[in-house]
């Protein structure tokens, strides 16, 4: 019974990851991708990572994805011209794909991948980890923190433009007095050329 | 139970974020206007991390649940970082000044950039490696790109992150297959395991593969180099400089600590991939390198067939090896960065003196710094008593040493081929007449480092022993 359902769900994600990379309409891809998300999601609660599956849903889904949505509408990205090499580097791709996937069905059909049966925790999943997270894992989970900072660091420098616009500064403009405007200047008269002729 | 960390240990990386975000406040606070504040700020936290790191030499061990490492390989790796890193900075300065690139964010990130670097050297763990491995490249992504007005700086980074992140996933799916066999990711355990263990080692292998695409990728050994010279070419040369430099020795840290601290038991398996890599590094490097009029492409492909020798030390899978791969590294990044010095002391405001050209006659404009970049030169083709014939000799012996002839033979002869382009180089400066017209513009503190940058490659050839010595004292 379970087989089946795994057999169900990884189909369905198949499908969708497939659907992904092939489908036109970049909409429709984030959408499939959602779909992709949530079957992961439903495998993971299948090998009892409770926490992971619901926070896929909720990061990925909920706000990653959602974001995506927002940028592919906004931007109205020509696809066309993106998929022109795609007929051209199918038979290469699929050739690689294909040996690739070959090799991996060979070498990983030894019996150190048999299924191991999921023992089931007495405590719960999220505690656990959390628990790991902040003793055992301390060290790469600040290191984590420090890539989050980084990414915000590097995506402002890449998008911030200095303003050059003009703006107004009261204080300076009540401030201001009569000798900072007006410069009294002695002219002295010059001839111009058509004096020189009375 | 679980026991808490000995966070002493890992004081140089805590002083330098302490000192990153610090940087960043000043930044966030004082803008463009206090920016000679903050390259001495950049300078004098690299300063106190290196202090740190003297400070606590020698006392060893790991921490952290075994995810960090302090061993006489990570302080002496950490020593060069800082100090390599504080040069980058120093020549890059009037460079970046003239390009209106003197911005405070360029030394967050190689602040940053520089923390990635120390935390794979001391990485004991796949988990820690990667981060640090990520958190360097990504402030490297970022530098590449600052320049946003130039469509070659652009392109050169658009080409760096997608190669880079398909080196790094597939490095994530070697790692995961090697967890999945081992049932580890820590290196220690890793290597017991496999010890203890016979009979899976198909899928070892099978990721082994993986981790040594991903190590290739990043070090840019063929076939794996496509970016590189694009990338050295693009990228602002003060960014070129820093990548090429430091991030080499952080990059064989890592290349140490997976296969020959923890897949060492496996050596059989990799020794051929690294045999493949290195030989054609080295010849394709070489090769191409001939055909270049840029130099900052020429020295591109001259890093390639550099990467190609530095492997050849590590796939000899012994000790003397790893020492000769060491020190090859250390003085392959003294060199790197005194080429690219040099670049960067000749241009000027609206000039790159990055064509071959831009060199003619430079013995007669500045007799001294052709001297020096004669040193460089020559060091890097080989040659006698310079560092680099002695970086050349040891890795070479290595590989005699464990009968691959076949390896040795190679490098000679392509190193033969690779003294003629760096010959030229001296050609150009000493028997043709000047082109371009020139003024040194840089600050005196540049002139007189880069100098003593190249005096040190020909005192390091020299007196190579104690280095030599040091090298070998690691891996003993």
């Amino acid at each position: 019974m379970e087989k089946l359902i795994f057999y169900f769900f990884a189909a369905i994600l198949l499908f969708a990851a497939t659907m992904v990379i092939t489908v036109r309409n970049p909409v429709r891809a984030a959408l499939f991708l959602v779909l992709a998300f949530f079957t992961s999601a439903a495998i993971w609660l299948m090998l009892h990572a409770e926490f992971l599956a619901i926070s896929l849903v909720l990061v990925y889904v909920g706000a990653v994805l959602v974001l995506f949505l927002f940028v592919v509408m906004m931007l109205d990205i020509d696809l066309a011209p993106l998929k022109e090499g795609f007929t051209r580097y199918l038979p290469l791709g699929i050739v690689v794909a294909a040996l690739i996937v070959v090799e991996m069905i060979t070498v990983l059909n030894a019996p150190q991948f048999d299924v191991v049966p999921v023992e089931s925790m007495e405590e719960s999943n999220t505690k656990m980890l959390g628990r790991l997270l902040y003793t055992v894992y301390v060290y790469p989970f600040e290191i984590a923190s420090v890539i989050l900072t980084v990414a915000i660091v590097a995506a402002i420098t890449l998008t911030l433009r200095e303003h050059k616009r003009k703006l107004q500064d009261v204080g300076k403009q009540v401030a201001v007095r009569r000798e900072d405007r007006v410069r009294l200047v002695n002219l002295r008269r010059e001839k111009a050329k058509g004096d020189e002729t009375p | 139970m679980f026991q808490v960390p000995n966070m002493l240990f890992a004081l140089p990386e805590m002083v330098l974020l302490t000192m990153a975000c610090v940087i960043l406040l000043v930044v966030a606070f004082t803008g463009a206007r206090k920016i000679e504040w903050v390259y001495g700020l950049s300078q004098l936290s690299l300063a106190l991390t290196l202090l740190v790191v003297l400070w606590s030499l020698g006392d060893w061990g790991l921490t952290f649940s075994d995810t960090y490492i302090k061993d006489a390989l990570s302080d002496l790796l950490k020593v060069f970082i800082c100090v390599v890193n504080m040069l980058v900075l120093l020549y890059s300065v009037n460079y970046l000044k003239a390009r209106q690139l003197m911005q405070g964010e360029f030394f967050v990130l190689a602040v940053f950039s520089t923390l990635g670097m120390l935390i794979m050297v001391s990485a004991y763990h796949m988990l820690t490696l990667y981060l640090g491995l990520e958190l360097m490249s990504l402030c490297l992504y970022a530098m590449v790109a600052m320049q946003r007005d130039s469509a070659v700086a652009t392109e050169a980074a658009m080409k760096y992150f997608i190669l880079g992140s398909i080196a790094s996933g597939m490095l994530l799916y070697g790692m995961s297959i090697i967890y999945g066999v081992t049932g580890s990711l820590a290196i220690n355990e890793i290597a017991l395991a496999i010890a203890n263990t016979d009979g899976n080692e198909t899928i070892l292998s099978f990721g082994i593969v993986f981790l040594v695409i991903g190590i290739g990728f990043k070090f840019g050994a063929v076939p794996f180099h496509m970016w590189l010279p694009d990338v050295y070419h693009g990228a602002p040369t003060a960014m070129t400089l820093f990548i090429a430099a430091a991030p080499k020795i952080a990059a064989f840290a890592m290349i140490i600590r997976l296969l020959a601290e923890g897949l060492i038991d496996l050596q059989n398996h990799w020794q051929d991939m690294l045999v493949m890599l290195a030989v054609l590094s080295m010849i394709l490097g070489n090769v191409v390198a001939i055909a270049q009029s840029n130099l900052k492409r020429m020295l591109a492909y001259s890093t390639i067939s550099h990467v190609g020798f530095l492997l050849m030390g590590v796939l000899s899978g012994t000790e003397e090896g790893f020492a000769a791969s060491l020190f090859y590294t250390l003085i392959y990044a003294l060199m790197t960065l005194g080429a690219f010095g040099m670049i960067l002391l000749l241009s000027r405001q609206g000039f790159e003196a990055e064509n071959i050209d831009d060199f003619k006659g430079l013995s007669e404009r500045e007799p001294w710094f052709a001297l020096m970049m004669m040193i460089l030169m020559f060091s890097m083709a080989g040659i006698p008593p310079l560092a680099g014939f002695y970086a050349k000799l040891s890795v070479i012996k290595a590989v005699i040493d464990v009968d691959l002839l076949m390896v040795a033979l190679v490098a000679v002869v392509t190193s033969v081929i690779g003294a003629y382009y760096y010959l030229r180089i001296i050609k150009v400066m000493y028997f043709d007449k000047p082109v371009v017209e020139h003024k040194l513009e840089a600050s005196s503190s540049m002139q007189i480092m880069l100098s003593a940058n190249a005096l040190m490659v020909l005192g390091l050839g020299i007196v190579p022993g104690i280095l030599m010595k040091l090298c070998t004292i690691v891996f003993a």
